[in-house]
């Protein structure tokens, strides 16, 4: 039941199999047996428990608010939650309360969602390893599965837990981490360069970034305003679906959201894949990409030839450009974004009080961290009038190359992209922290942020395990606002590739075991 | 079979890192250390702290800069003769715009909690108007930076 995905637990909730205060004890239980994952910020246990037991009243009057109404799930701590913690994993905001929901969290509620806990993620949501918050790395699940244990055993010099413990990827490494750990249905995460689809990549999980302006980011903390989208991730593509049903459409408090109605959707199985048009983009095949990657992607697109699908070469090629295009969007507009912590409304507050300036200077340097003061500046740095044209609008029109790259892909019939998602499976802690964030978020997002710069909507589908039996995940990169199709054909190889569930049994089993010592003491 | 041909995709496709293709345009110069490494003032340094209200707080911070413009530089060498900025993927679309009429409000005690000082409705700030101190006075890494010779000055 545990393993179940959101669609089963519904169905069995709705025929009353499992009670939604059960269902909740069990998954708050399994989230302190893996508490050393570091997922979550904040546990909401409490509430947790009120919202199951108001749902478990809703289920006894046949009043069931919609399919995910006593479904626990798990939001990324830079979405604002009424009257809980929002931390942005930064000592600027600890402490801080929002007095609001964001729209997607409201969303959840109103469905009867039940919130167990705020995730994990890199400050402010920069980084692609979700290792530098200021409370600590996320740690990577299948680190602790016995597919790759065995594999480290076998391998003396990676047999040390300390050594080989892998990073989720990033920055929302804590919601990958809750979803394919087992403690929750679903997560929010964001998806400003890859965000999401770089940790379910790694986590082996389903990680969604819809089409920009399909989905509120209203109380999202911005990070890139042009690029941000509240990310989706799950167990399987058809929860994605569910999901996203739930969470889109226009927001009046999103102006940024579009107007044109949105239906939610079940998914179709594919009949005929023939009418399909894959589109492999030749720039993809990138130096760095690990052969295992590079094998499971030729493989993917084998295996739609093989369904009869047309699988075409294209040319994106304004791809390698993108990541420093990137990288100047997005300091300029952090640059800009930061602005708004200086320590007088919320968040930290310095004791320097000599003038306002003192005291701003003062606040930002205790609270943020080295990378949000590197992206700060060197955002000041392109933004400087002398700097303007050559800097930033130089990259805004590098931005529409690379939008029109995609455009010009798209109206020759090409249907979907398909790519890799990440250069290479996970790698161990003390690997990736040999690299600064910087050198790390440009290898982690290379093959993920066209897509925001494009706004187009891309998914991350785990593909296979590699050689150390840890997640291979492919992307699909769809038209805008064509998620009907894109997840259609992410269905359609997710059931190709059968993906196998990672065997997390002895931390099940500790949790079964606690609970019915719970049970036989509670009913002597 | 696929398998093959993605797999016999030339890995230079992807476009080299400082290939100057023809047609593009030239790039500004540089001052340089001996490395090849772009070198930027401590008048810049202290220029943007004061605008970024943020600090550098030591040498790595102000390598960290170095290394985000130099990447940066990348962009400099593609050719964008004719092509507009863009701001935004929904630029060809009608921005929404609600109705001017207030549908929420009075949160002002809602509001102050999170202010870590307040005084009746009003959140508390120390006295305005007084730039941040001179570098000399300033409690920054940068006042060790003595300008020296490996300090060139860069041009715009």
């Amino acid at each position: 039941m545990l393993r179940a995905s959101l669609r089963e637990i519904s169905a069995a909730l709705k025929e009353g199999q499992v009670s939604p205060v059960e269902l909740c004890q069990k998954y708050l239980a399994l989230i302190k047996a893996t508490k050393f994952l570091n997922a979550y910020i904040s546990v909401t246990e409490d509430i947790a428990l009120k919202q199951a037991e108001a749902s478990e009243k809703r289920y006894r009057k046949g009043q069931r608010l919609g399919d995910l109404d006593g479904i626990p799930v798990a939001v990324k701590d830079n979405f604002s939650t009424m009257g809980i913690e929002t931390t942005c994993a930064s000592n600027m905001l600890k402490g801080y309360i929002p007095p609001y929901n964001a729209t997607v969290v409201q969303k959840l509620l109103d469905q009867g969602a039940i919130l167990v806990g705020k995730t994990n993620l890199d400050e402010f949501a920069m980084g692609s390893g979700s290792t530098d918050g200021v409370f600590g790395p996320v740690k990577n699940p299948w680190s602790y599965s016995q597919q790759y244990r065995e594999k480290c055993m076998r391998n003396s010099s990676t047999s040390n837990e300390e050594l080989s413990w892998l990073i989720t990827g990033g920055s929302s490494g804590g919601s990958a981490a809750a979803v394919s750990s087992f403690t929750c249905f679903a997560a929010l995460g964001s998806d400003t360069g890859g965000s999401t689809r770089n940790p379910a990549s790694l986590c082996g999980v389903v990680g969604l970034k819809p089409t920009y302006g399909l989905i509120s980011r209203h109380g999202l903390i911005p990070l890139v305003n042009s690029m941000d989208v509240p990310g989706i991730l799950t167990r399987c593509v058809d929860d994605s679906a569910t999901m996203l049903g739930v969470l889109g459409g226009h927001d009046p408090k999103d102006s940024t959201t579009v107007q044109d109605p949105f239906h939610p959707f079940q998914i179709p199985n594919i009949t005929d894949t023939s009418q399909l048009c894959i589109g492999i983009p030749k720039e993809y095949n990138a130096p760095g990409m690990s052969s295992e990657t590079l094998a499971v992607w030729s493989k993917a697109a084998g295996l739609f030839e093989k369904a009869g699908a047309k699988v075409v070469e294209v040319s994106l090629p304004h791809t390698c450009y993108s990541i420093v295009c990137y990288h100047v969007l997005c300091a300029a507009e952090v640059a800009s974004n930061m602005a708004r912590f200086d320590g007088l409304e919320y968040g930290h507050r310095s004791s320097a009080d000599k003038s306002t300036e003192a005291l701003y200077a003062a606040t930002r340097r205790e609270g943020f961290n080295d990378v949000v003061r590197g992206r700060i500046l060197s955002g000041n740095y392109f933004l400087l009038k002398q700097n303007y044209e050559t800097y930033f609008i130089k990259a805004q029109k590098v931005r529409r190359l690379i939008v029109e790259d995609f455009a010009k892909v798209f109206s020759s019939g090409v249907d979907v992209l398909l790519t890799p998602t990440t250069l290479s499976s996970a790698v161990p802690y003390v690997e990736f922290i040999k690299e600064d964030n910087r050198t790390r978020s440009t290898q982690d997002d290379l093959f993920t942020q066209a897509a925001n710069m494009a706004g187009l909507p891309a998914i991350n589908v785990p593909a296979a395990l590699s050689e150390r039996s840890l997640p291979i995940g492919l992307q699909f990169i769809g038209r805008a606002f064509c998620e009907l199709q894109l997840l259609t054909v992410a269905k359609w190889f997710e059931e190709q590739v059968q993906f196998p569930v990672i065997q997390l049994q002895d931390i099940m089993d500790q949790v079964d075991a606690v609970s019915q010592e719970e049970k036989s003491a509670s009913f002597p | 079979m696929w398998a093959l041909r993605v797999s016999s995709l030339a890995r230079a496709a992807f476009c080299s890192r400082s290939g100057n293709s023809a047609g593009l345009s030239s790039v500004p110069p540089f001052q340089e250390d001996g490395r090849g490494r772009k070198k930027v003032t401590l008048e810049l340094l202290d220029h943007l702290e004061r605008l970024a209200l943020v600090d550098f707080r030591n040498q790595e911070g102000v390598e960290r800069l170095e290394k985000a413009i130099e990447f940066a530089d990348q962009l400099l060498s593609i050719n964008t003769d004719g092509v507009e900025p863009m701001d935004s993927v929904l630029e060809d679309r009608c921005l929404y715009l609600r109705e001017d009429n207030v549908t929420e409000g009075n949160f002002a005690e809602e509001l102050l909690k999170n202010a870590n000082q307040t005084l009746e409705e009003y959140f508390i700030a120390p006295p305005g108007n007084i730039p941040l101190p001179k570098l000399e006075d300033r409690d920054t890494f940068l006042q060790k930076k003595k300008p020296s010779a490996d300090m060139l000055p860069l041009t715009f």
